[in-house]
């Protein structure tokens, strides 16, 4: 069985700081949030990969290099 | 004089699913958090709440760039704002840590709260990647910020990811 998660609470007009066992509910909107963020990541990486792939089949129809294509657009 | 003090920090000891500062006093002009952070968790990104507030009142604008590559993305009426690119994933080579900063201008003024993120994730390898980040992001409550809490985007922090906040006096 893993530990509970715990938060840490930084009171800033006294300087103490707490670490708090997280509730049920703050553990259950814990994964809930991970689903989607892995969702949202796994997106967002994979259009960074498929921009990239479209840049470099672009240049290659062009003929020309990625210096190239960047002195056209300076 | 302006001044720049530090009023709070922490340094974890252990692995924390969130920091939160409490209690900020409405004494500065803006505020300036600045961590270096590690997730347990394959994730990169770090989420922004103020005042305990998960309503849909957040937006994210950024752009960004790893190794080879440009991206930009825009997130709407979110329970959070997204700082992208912010936090070191668990692959990153051990021990590397991300740097970050949030900059909020005028905290307690009784208006819509702008402000910014920016971040880079650095792999301390020859081969193989980084990425350098900026997102603008708005809370839009006019109330004044009394606490802010980071959380990662999944996992927690590790041990050894570290927070300090300052706040800026144009007095």
């Amino acid at each position: 069985m893993s530990d509970t998660p715990t938060k840490v609470v930084v009171d800033c007009s006294t300087g103490i700081t707490e670490v708090l066992p997280l509730t049920e509910a703050e553990i259950a909107d814990m994964e809930t949030a991970q689903v989607a963020a892995e969702a949202e990541r796994v997106e967002r990486e994979a259009k960074v990969a498929a921009d990239a792939t479209a840049k470099s089949a672009l240049l290659k129809k062009l003929g020309i290099t990625q210096e190239e294509a960047r002195l056209l657009l300076s | 004089m302006a001044t720049y003090t530090l009023i709070s920090s922490n340094v974890l000891s252990s692995s924390a699913a969130s920091v939160t500062f409490s209690a900020i006093p409405a004494t500065y002009t803006d505020l300036v958090l600045r961590y270096a952070a590690r997730s347990t968790l394959n994730s990169t990104d770090t989420y922004v709440t103020f005042n305990g507030s998960s309503a849909t009142n957040y937006s994210a604008t950024f752009v960004g760039a790893n190794t080879t590559t440009a991206a930009s993305s825009r997130e709407t009426s979110a329970t959070y704002a997204n700082n992208i690119w912010t936090m070191n994933r668990s692959t990153t080579t051990a021990s590397t840590f991300s740097s970050a900063e949030l900059y909020i201008p005028s905290y307690t003024v009784s208006q819509n709260k702008p402000f910014s993120g920016t971040g880079v994730i650095e792999n301390n390898s020859a081969t193989t990647g980084f990425n350098l980040a900026a997102t603008a992001m708005l809370w839009r409550v006019t109330s004044a910020i009394t606490s802010i809490t980071i959380t990662p985007e999944t996992g927690s922090f590790v041990a050894d990811s570290s927070f300090y906040l300052y706040g800026i006096s144009n007095a």
